[in-house]
């Protein structure tokens, strides 16, 4: 079938502590966080104050750029703590959670018979539309725009990756929704990419365009997708969202309520038993991690271990993730750890590693940077990992040098910082290559919006 | 190993921010990275990485350097006494081989010293004065200046030579990784230039050539530039029992350097191909042609000698100096092995090429490159104006 996409250029990093298809019922969190540096580009202006209780679903801060793009509290409970930081930016907003969710009423609605209008504000009324984001730029989408398509990815290809077609098992209904609601945001198609090596309910979604994807990581990311079903123009813009956020629609619309319940994978070698655990987002794992990490000197990651962010202090579930990795720190010395052909407890793409010799076995990495980073000296390495038109290191020198006219010219509509991680992961002078493509579409977003 | 990391934990404190010795930091950290790899961990994006790093990846070129330098040193007793009189009676005498290596040894490691103390003291300065770490680029421009250079350099040329290079060819740019000409290529391309009777003719491949009566050690493309057939077998020139620099004659241990590099895929195999190639087709052109002693010069020949093995395998492969697309790789190499072949033979005051054919195209690689991407960026200007026009 043509619609088939096919990855040759990436790598599977296979880790230990991939999580088994259990699920428990995590203990209910007693203090929630709503993270705003999890939206990009967010100014968070609050509704709230010290000591107010709300229900779930009811609004925490809006965003001053796009005043109706609401963040809603994804449990009911009063507001104990309002963290800020350099300039009083806002850190974290902490809510105390009631025993049980008491949650706003939005209204049991069809979104098959509502108008795109209608939708929207529904989306936009109940905290629901974070959830979409726009490339290019990886940020919130702009609810003014028309995208020129809509595009979920249904798996991840990432390390250790949820499967979300496990975690979903129960909610074909609830993601149908969804997907109906998401429909009346479009002129164009919504896309929906499955693993083409599996069968799940995603494949008897209706009202789609499927696409059956092959290949290494990162051939789950919605922007390689997106590159070879219907790549990003200037000037044109797309919608992705996840999986479980879908079915969150999903459910606002069957139940009338903001109901962000999420299925998590607890993954990682240092995870004794790692397994699925049903909790909500923003909920403190804090727990989790004491009962099933033996160990103290570990990194607890929200998300995946190539574009997690670090919440080893905090320990709060991120607003967009589904993934809490742990994972042994680094912080160690290697006497003479550089000399070629020792230390195959190393993964590497560099034959000077072993490690090609066992394609399949999975390691226990740690955060050691393995070397220091340096100027750009290797060549075609990143190549070997990006299966986009795109010419990885010459975008990033663009993007270095702040040329947006070479930006545009090389493809940076196409790509999110996401897509940069296994360059990341490569990079023999260990190029900070996720930060470098994040400040080049802050800076676009800026001169050409 | 403990015990060493404990007393470099111990002076550490000396050299960071705000400690007795900051200044002398990249010095302290040179060594201690060089001991340990450190303990940093990854503090933004991906949190883990690849194991390979730039001092393995500079560490295997040079593994991949020492068969050639361990020939060259015997290679370089053997040239010398092979021109001595025989000192017995017996017509089958021959000098003992660790008599031949010694004597080798003792005039190349001089030279390794020279360049590594003078190259590194230079590293060192500008890391210390601009405040960065020391790169790890020099640990293989180090070892390849000796090995591209004539036996009998006085060892003061040498420094200059290198001097020079690290200073104008690598320094200026902003080190490592920012150069546009090989380094190692701009020390002897300076050596040649400042000191042409101390390397080329045909006294400067055998060592202490003064000392000897008669010498004739004239390297094979001299001999062809001159118009005479030279002296040696096929095997010989791939073995390398010929005169030449110090690494450059056997082509068997380059081809076993090579193999370790193409293994590793720290070297691109891209380059070698295609610079091969390149000097295929231009020695088929020329042997069709074959006006002179150096044009019937048989084409696979002139892949055995003078500098292209080493060059091809060592020098075109430098992935700072190289093209960096993939494309651009194929068409760089090809044109270094083309030109190569060219200017040895057409150029009669100077019989080798690779040199020059490498630092030309080092200076033509980002242009080609400009020309690879600049593809990629019409067709996706070619897709946006499509769109357009269907909007």
């Amino acid at each position: 079938m043509s619609k088939d996409i096919r990855i040759k250029k990436g790598l599977d990093i296979k880790l230990k502590g991939k999580a088994e298809k259990v699920v428990s019922v995590a203990s209910r969190s007693k203090v929630f966080a709503i993270n705003p540096s999890d939206f990009q580009g967010v100014i968070p202006k609050l509704t709230i104050k010290l000591g107010d209780k709300i229900k779930a679903g009811e609004p925490i801060f809006f965003s001053k750029k796009m005043e109706d793009i609401k963040f809603a509290s994804p449990v009911s409970g009063e507001i104990i703590e309002i963290n800020r930081g350099a300039k009083r930016m806002i850190l974290d907003i902490k809510i105390a959670a009631d025993a049980t969710d008491s949650y706003k009423d939005f209204g049991i609605k069809n979104p098959t018979e509502l108008s795109s209008e209608e939708v929207k504000a529904h989306l936009l009324a109940s905290g629901c539309w974070p959830f979409i984001k726009q490339r290019p730029y990886d940020v919130i989408a702009n609810p003014t725009d028309q995208p020129k398509a809509i595009f979920i990815s249904s798996f991840s290809s990432a390390p250790l990756a949820t499967d979300d077609a496990y975690a979903l098992e129960n909610q074909q209904k609830e993601f149908q929704t969804g997907i109906d609601a998401l429909k009346k945001l479009t002129t164009g198609k919504v896309h929906l990419s499955v693993n083409g090596t599996t069968n799940s309910f995603f494949n008897d979604t209706k009202g789609v365009e499927i696409h059956n994807v092959f290949g290494k990581h990162p051939a789950g990311n919605v922007g390689v997708q997106i590159h070879f079903v219907n790549p990003i123009n200037r000037g044109e813009k797309v919608w992705v969202i996840n999986p479980q956020d879908v079915a969150i629609i999903g459910r606002l619309f069957l139940h009338g309520k903001f109901d962000a319940t999420r299925t998590i994978a607890l993954a990682g070698s240092e995870i004794k038993k790692p397994q699925y655990f049903k909790t909500i987002l923003g909920a403190n794992v804090s727990n989790l991690i004491s009962e099933n990490v033996p160990n103290t000197n570990v990194r607890v990651i929200s998300g995946n271990v190539l574009t997690g962010t670090n919440i080893s202090k905090n320990k709060f579930l991120g607003f967009y993730d589904n993934l809490i990795s742990v994972i042994p720190e680094g912080n160690h010395y290697t006497f003479l750890g550089w000399h070629p052909f020792i230390g195959n407890n190393k993964l590497s793409i560099n034959r000077a590693f072993f490690s090609w010799l066992t394609p399949n076995k999975e390691y226990n990495l740690d955060t050691n940077l393995n070397g220091e980073e340096r100027a750009f000296v290797v060549t075609g390495e990143m190549e070997k990992v990006m299966p986009m038109d795109i010419y990885p290191m010459q975008l990033l020198k663009a993007t270095m040098a702040n040329d947006i006219e070479k930006m545009e010219n090389l493809g940076i509509y196409e790509v999110a910082p996401e897509d940069f991680a296994l360059v990341e992961f490569v990079s023999t002078s260990k190029i900070e290559a996720q930060e470098i493509i994040r400040r080049g579409l802050d800076l676009m977003v800026e001169e050409v919006g | 190993m403990n015990f060493l990391r404990k007393q470099l934990d111990k002076i550490k404190p000396n050299f960071d921010k705000g400690g007795k010795f900051e200044k002398y930091a990249p010095v302290y950290f040179a060594f201690d990275t060089f001991l340990f790899v450190p303990n940093h961990t990854t503090k933004r994006g991906a949190h883990v990485r690849d194991g390979n790093d730039l001092k393995r990846l500079m560490y295997v070129v040079v593994l991949a350097l020492l068969p050639a330098l361990f020939f060259g040193m015997w290679n370089v007793g053997y040239q010398h006494f092979t021109q001595l009189p025989n000192p017995t009676d017996d017509p089958n005498f021959v000098f003992p081989f660790m008599t031949v290596f010694m004597f080798g040894a003792l005039k190349v490691i001089p030279m390794v010293i020279v360049s590594y103390v003078v190259g590194l003291g230079i590293e060192f300065m500008f890391a210390i004065s601009r405040g960065h770490e020391v790169n790890e680029g020099y640990l293989v421009t180090g070892m390849l200046i000796p090995l591209i250079m004539p036996i009998d350099l006085p060892l003061w040329m040498l420094a200059l030579s290198v001097a020079f290079s690290v200073v104008i060819g690598k320094e200026v740019f902003g080190g490592t990784g920012m150069n546009i000409m090989n380094p190692a290529l701009i020390a002897r391309a300076f050596a040649f230039f400042s000191y042409a009777p101390f390397m080329s003719g045909d006294k400067v491949w055998v060592a202490d050539a003064s000392t000897i009566d008669g010498v004739s050690g004239e390297t094979i493309l001299g001999t062809l530039a001159s118009n005479n057939t030279p002296s040696y077998s096929v095997m010989e020139m791939f073995m390398g029992y010929i005169p030449g620099s110090i690494g450059e004659t056997s082509v068997l241990m380059i081809l076993i350097g090579a193999a370790l590099l193409l293994y590793t895929g720290v070297a691109s195999w891209r380059v070698m191909a295609s610079g091969v190639l390149g000097a295929v087709v231009m020695g088929l052109l020329f042997n069709a042609w074959g006006a002179t002693a150096l044009m019937n010069f048989p084409w696979w020949q002139h892949l055995l000698v003078g500098g292209f093995a080493f060059g091809i395998v060592f020098m075109a492969t430098d992935p700072v100096t190289a093209a960096q697309t993939n494309v651009g790789k194929w068409i760089y190499g090809f044109f270094i092995g083309f030109f190569a072949i060219m200017i040895r033979v057409f150029n009669g005051a100077y019989p080798e090429g690779i040199m020059m054919a490498i630092l030309l195209m080092n200076v033509f690689a980002p242009t080609i490159d400009h020309y690879v991407v600049e593809s990629n960026i019409k067709r996706r200007n070619k897709r946006l104006e499509k769109n357009l026009k269907a909007a």
